[in-house]
């Protein structure tokens, strides 16, 4: 349980990290919180010949509600879940963020740091996806936009190149008439989870007139399911005809904690658990 | 080699280190502080919980490198003038320890949730969700930690 031997390079500024990733591409990893990294590396299931410490890097640890939330790579997951902002604007990832992890691991874990390791288990990924989202990379190209529905490609795997970082994410505003609601289930609190739902659900004139809903921890991504709710008035009976025709061609992956079949039916009540909160929750 | 210059319990220490040595065993093993104890090393059970800058971090899941130029508590800063805290003596009140390895995680890990102001039973319970007791059952864990709030 000791990680095997690397050089480590603290990174003072974006460039200098870049620079660092550029030299070493495949070879580097970056190391931001360093909660889903290093048990990794303690477990030699990643063996990097480079660590690139970007914890040092001034002002990527910002958060900004000026439109959009962007979420600066550097903000750990406690600060995001104590801030105001989080309350006022982004109703969704307050809810997910005590499901990450345990408190002590969310002082330490970065927002960025989940989003770049991709685990399909993973409550931000989740949550980015849903609300429709961005990720905000540099690179020797400079920078660029990548939607969450495109970033996340498969586990632990994403369309970041090796020798790209994650600055930013953006967190677009929902505005009046929208509710969400964040659904898990593990078998402890923190535990890897079984299933969850994260559903964002938009409401004009008492009727459906936006409704997505995701999933984590069943495949191998987040993933936004098909729910054609538009027009509807979003009742225990909706919800739960939507969960369930939304799941029909889906493929969970099962666990050692759960058969798919086990996960297809925790996956189909938390889908409707979700609807119904969002949706009660847009009054 | 590395150089780590680190305020540890108040005491200023400085020491050369391999980048993969974990802040675990720095502590342990390079500072003799071994009341951190070091369970899972894979930052599930908790034990080796310690404060980092004021905040409590897993040591196993820091390299000792990291800490350069920051400040550490770890349990052996907590009764450094003798007398126990507010938090330990609850603890030893309620009987919220039996074999003690979980313990100096378990300190560190309320001390941080006490500083964020008086936390409710499902606070206390969610954050100790990430400390594991073999002991206990963790409901005197749960009582010292809300006796500690009021004291």
């Amino acid at each position: 349980m000791k990680p095997a031997a690397f050089e480590y390079r603290r990174a003072q500024s974006v460039d200098e990290a870049l620079a660092l990733l550029r030299e070493h591409g495949d070879d580097a990893k970056v190391l931001a919180g360093g909660q889903s990294l290093v048990p990794l590396l303690n477990m030699r299931l990643a063996r990097p010949a480079v660590l690139v410490d970007v914890n040092a890097v001034p002002g990527l640890d910002r958060i900004e509600a000026n439109g959009a939330v962007r979420i600066g790579t550097l903000v750990r997951q406690r600060a995001l879940e104590t801030s105001p902002v989080t309350a006022a604007r982004l109703p969704l990832v307050a809810e997910a963020l005590p499901y990450v992890g345990h408190l002590v691991t969310r002082n330490r874990g970065t927002v960025g740091g989940s989003i770049a390791h991709a685990d399909a288990a993973a409550e931000l990924p989740l949550c980015l996806a849903v609300l429709e989202g961005a990720v905000v990379v540099e690179g020797p190209g400079g920078r660029r936009d990548l939607p969450a529905g495109d970033f996340f490609v498969t586990h632990f795997t994403t369309r970041l190149a090796p020798d790209e970082l994650v600055v930013e994410t953006v967190w677009p505003s929902h505005g009046a008439g929208w509710g969400f609601a964040f659904e898990e289930l593990a078998q402890r609190r923190g535990d890897y989870a079984i299933s969850m739902a994260a559903a964002a659900v938009r409401v004009d004139d008492g009727r459906v007139a936006e409704a997505r809903v995701g999933i984590g921890s069943v495949v191998d991504r987040p993933t936004l399911l098909s729910v054609e709710l538009a027009g509807e008035e979003l009742t225990p009976a909706v919800a739960r005809d939507a969960a369930a025709s939304a799941l029909e061609t889906l493929d969970p992956s099962g666990s050692v904690h759960a058969s798919p079949a086990y996960q297809r039916h925790v996956t189909r009540a938390l889908v409707e658990r979700a609807l119904l909160r969002a949706w009660e929750r847009t009054r | 080699m590395i150089e780590v210059d680190v305020v540890v319990n108040g005491r200023r220490r400085r020491d050369w280190v391999e980048p993969r040595l974990l802040l675990s065993d720095f502590l342990r093993h390079g500072l003799g502080l071994t009341g951190t104890h070091v369970g899972c090393e894979h930052g599930v059970c908790g034990a080796c919980t310690v404060a980092l800058d004021g905040v409590a971090v897993r040591s196993c899941l820091l390299f000792a490198a990291q800490v350069d130029g920051h400040e550490l508590l770890t349990v052996e800063g907590l009764a450094a003038d003798g007398a126990l805290t507010p938090l330990q003596e609850a603890f030893r009140e309620e009987h919220a320890l039996q074999c003690g390895f979980c313990t100096p995680g378990m300190l560190i890990t309320a001390g941080d949730l006490l500083a964020r102001g008086r936390p409710t039973r499902e606070q206390v319970e969610d954050a100790l969700s990430g400390q594991i007791c073999r002991c206990t059952g963790y409901e005197p864990i749960v009582r010292a930690i809300l006796k500690a709030a009021d004291a």
